[in-house]
């Protein structure tokens, strides 16, 4: 095979974006020798079984992915503005909106989420780790290398180009011939196993390892929202599983589940994938649900209002969540009935959402709120999130459906909830936590400047394809040189190039933060504000997280322990701290796991089956190994706590 | 972690550590319903779509399939036993009811691999329609199942004879023990919902 047959060829985008890949790669190789760091990264990060470390890497790596998602975007915005300059071919334009699409879902906000309940979780509910932290590794390498897998397709073998939603037939194997959708369904179904293992993993230790005393309607919200999340990851994913791999074997192994030929079904794709996809627009949007809580809560200085409505209204919504997939696919015929009561299940969702809203506008009511970056991330939120969820019900309504299905009224129904909702929650996320992470907080001013452009951008991108949508124009379109269509989509390039303008400004931030912001010195970053345990720690948070683990019997836990002057550190309680050793045992066995995916995408079997293979001698060493980690003696809990509080 | 041990109770639940792995495979096993039922109801939904190949009342026999429900659920009381033999203590009684069990279980699997063989030579393989790609991947997804839990079952045994009964040894013979039940409870619904009602249609 010549090396032609594999790379992408004759794209000058492509080649320019292979260049400087190969640039930033070498670069990254240089620096690594130069600064002797080969080590550090192999014995700090890659071998790490920390959750707080882990955490760090899933929201680097989703920070990534929004780049590269966001650059799909943006091309994809110059097409629609300036139809006839010929920008990209239409090709190119399907591969880019596929890719877009399935980037921001599953390699950017579920890894950018799950990156903040790493972190989180553990330290609000008084836990040293995840119940299984070796698992907890494990899964963020599968996520970690179907995300790479996914991503070289640009470059080598051609990018899938069926859409997110990668419907059949156009996606079997007679109309989409090559590894294009290959990569599709193996980079998706590699870094499912991780979010499944992440699901178990976070249940477990939520239910399991609590602090002393903390009830479940003790919990902090946000560990609530991640638990409820876990349930429907749990009974979510492995309906994607199935659907994938039924894909993968119609395609590599010649079966006719939605083939056209063999009596196959083409339309039991878009039912599997939406009884997936549905639940999945919730495992998104209820951990922001739950950081909005949170930071509402602290910034209004506030004890969140309805916190069991608050809580019980999650679980409707996970409920909810698994009876309304047919309302993707109205027009698919299945009859007035089957429509109209899904048309209903999915109207009722919007009960409980309320009901969300009005508690964070109760608890906002007559408080004295601190306008920081978190908190406008948070309030930008509530009215921003209401004109998606409005429009979404407006959507649910069967009849109105089939004027707006698959237009650019949908498009913005989406994008209003998935952007207002859980990337306005990252940001408001990762900024309010940022402290607990590097022990340091991003710069206020700068932080503004990135909410308001991100904040501008947003609207005015998304708020005229309402209208675009209303004016007849379809999604996935490359020629748009339709006269009354032209002035709308130049206003929603402009705003999204507002939004690439405020995501520079916010990394921009990182960098002039490491370097200029005060580093902190007690771990209550917010102006003493903090309610839940996480605070309570020091910052930068030990590897152990708790010297000792306070005794909880209420919501907001921190406040009476601040009051009383208790600490996570009493001196004459500490005792020693089992914690697990680092091992580079997932790395390498889903670097493997990695290989044989990438191998069957090719369909190169020989190289599956030998990637399959180390995968399984891998987990066979891991059965054999007895490793029960080792134990942190008293002395060093004691001299690192008293370094870190100044005593 | 909490290290505290528990002084009396079944030794895999003694410790944290284990009470965690056997709640997260109770979870797990939670997934792994999900993971059936959608390819139960895919089964469903492409029931009768044979286009040219025959059909399941051509091919499904009584005699073969009775024979490997009693090899299995049979293995599923001689696991049943093993766990019992553990609790009293006796890694003997254990191995010896486990190894029953994997021969009771490799007997299943060979009359699987007998009869997808014999179906493929009748004319009904994965490739020759829908119905039959749903019938082979749900039924070889649980003899994938079973394979994985008989080479799983093999490596357990090696390690509680060169260690002997601990809370960890005895917490991954726990786990596996409601593997193989839950694959049993499975195969019931194959039974069933595949083979009695293919004969009849």
């Amino acid at each position: 095979m010549h090396i032609t047959d594999i790379l992408v060829t004759g794209e000058p985008i492509i080649y320019g974006a292979m260049v400087s890949m190969a640039l930033v790669g070498i670069a990254l190789l240089f620096i690594l020798t130069y600064f002797k760091k080969w080590k550090w990264l192999w014995s700090e990060w890659l071998t790490t079984v920390d959750h707080k470390k882990i955490g760090v890497m899933y929201i680097l790596s989703a920070l990534l992915m929004l780049f590269r998602g966001g650059v799909d975007a943006m091309m994809m915005r110059v097409q629609l503005a300036f139809p006839d300059l010929g920008f990209l071919n239409s090709q190119h334009y399907n591969e880019i909106f596929t890719t877009h699409g399935t980037i921001m879902i599953i390699f950017m906000a579920m890894p950018f989420l799950i990156g903040l309940m790493n972190i989180i979780v553990p330290l609000q509910i008084g836990a040293r780790d995840f119940a299984f932290p070796y698992l907890n590794a494990l899964s963020f390498w599968s996520f970690f290398f179907g995300m790479a897998l996914f991503n070289i397709s640009f470059v080598i073998g051609g990018s899938p180009d069926a859409g997110w939603t990668s419907y059949t037939p156009l996606s079997g194997a007679a109309m989409s011939p090559g590894p294009g959708q290959n990569f599709y369904l193996m980079g998706l179904q590699l870094s499912g196993i991780g979010t499944l293992a992440t699901g178990i993993n976070l249940m477990v230790t939520i239910l399991k390892m609590r602090a002393p005393g903390m009830k479940l309607f003790h919990m902090p919200i946000f560990t609530w929202s991640t638990l409820v999340t876990c349930f429907i990851i749990v009974f979510a994913f492995p309906i994607l599983t199935v659907a994938l791999a039924l894909l993968t074997i119609d395609r590599v192994f010649g079966a006719q589940f939605f083939t056209l030929t063999g009596e196959g079904l083409p339309m039991m794709w878009a039912n599997l994938f939406w009884m997936w996809g549905h639940p999945e627009v919730y495992i998104v949007i209820l951990p922001a649900f739950g950081i909005f809580s949170e930071v509402i809560a602290t910034f209004a200085k506030k004890r969140l209002f309805g916190y069991n409505v608050m809580v019980w209204s999650m679980i409707v919504i996970a409920l909810l969540s698994f009876l309304v997939w047919v309302h993707h696919f109205f027009t698919m015929g299945a009859g007035a009935f089957v429509n109209s009561v899904f048309s209903v299940s999915t109207m009722l969702i919007a009960v409980p959402t309320g009901v969300k809203i009005f508690n964070w506008l109760a608890t906002l009511y007559k408080s004295k709120i601190e306008f920081t970056v978190p908190m406008l991330w948070s309030l930008a939120f509530i009215p921003s999130f209401i004109l998606g969820g409005v429009t979404g019900v407006m959507l649910g309504m069967a009849a109105a459906d089939y004027q707006f299905h698959n237009s650019y009224f949908l498009i913005a129904h989406f994008h209003y909830v998935l952007i207002a909702g859980t990337v306005f929650a990252c940001f408001a996320g990762l900024v309010f936590w940022y402290p607990k992470m590097f022990g340091h907080k991003m710069n206020e001013r700068l932080g503004k400047w990135a909410f308001w452009l991100f904040f501008f951008g947003f609207h005015v991108c998304f708020f005229p394809q309402y209208f675009l949508g209303l004016d007849g124009m379809p999604r996935r379109l490359f020629i748009t040189n339709v006269a009354e269509w032209l002035p709308l989509n130049v206003i929603s390039t402009v705003g999204a190039f507002g939004m690439g303008l405020g995501f520079i400004v916010f990394v921009y931030n990182v960098y002039y933060s490491f370097r200029y912001s005060e580093r902190e010195t007690t771990g209550d970053s917010w102006n003493g504000n903090g309610r839940t345990l996480e605070w309570a720690t020091t910052t930068p948070v030990p590897y152990y997280n708790f010297a000792t683990v306070p005794y909880v019997d209420e919501i907001d836990p921190y406040i009476r322990m601040k009051e009383e002057g208790k600490t996570t550190f009493e001196e004459d309680k500490v005792k020693p701290i089992h914690m697990p050793s680092y091992t580079g045992q997932p790395f390498i066995m889903m670097a493997l796991l990695g290989l044989a995916s990438f191998g069957l995408v090719f369909e190169w079997m020989y190289v599956a089956v030998f990637g399959l293979i180390g995968a399984v001698f891998m987990m066979i060493r891991r059965s054999f190994d007895y490793d029960d980690g080792y134990y942190v003696p008293v002395e060093e809990i004691k001299r690192t706590e008293k370094k870190a509080r100044g005593l | 972690m909490a290290a505290e041990e528990l002084k009396t109770g079944p030794l895999e639940y003694r410790t944290q550590e284990g009470q965690m792995g056997i709640m997260g495979f109770w979870i797990f096993l939670g997934a792994e319903v999900v993971l059936f039922a959608t390819l139960f109801a895919t089964y469903a939904v492409l029931f009768g779509r044979t286009a040219d190949a025959p059909l399941p009342s051509e091919l499904f026999e009584p005699g073969i399939v009775l024979v490997m429900t009693f090899l299995l659920l049979t293995s599923s009381f001689t696991c049943g036993l093993a766990i019992h033999e553990m609790r009293r203590g006796s890694v003997k009684g254990l191995m010896l009811w486990m190894i029953i069990t994997l021969a009771l279980g490799l007997g299943f699997l060979g009359f699987e691999i007998f009869e997808f063989v014999h179906y493929t030579h009748e004319g009904a393989t994965i490739q020759s329609s829908a119905f039959w790609s749903a019938f082979f991947i749900l039924a070889g997804t649980h003899g994938l199942h079973v394979t994985l839990g008989i080479g799983w079952a093999i490596l357990l045994l090696i390690q509680i004879k060169q260690r002997g009964l601990t809370n960890v040894t005895s917490r991954k013979f726990f786990i596996i023990s409601l593997y193989w039940h839950f694959l049993d409870v499975i195969w019931i619904f194959i039974f069933t919902s595949v083979y009695l009602i293919g004969m009849v249609i």
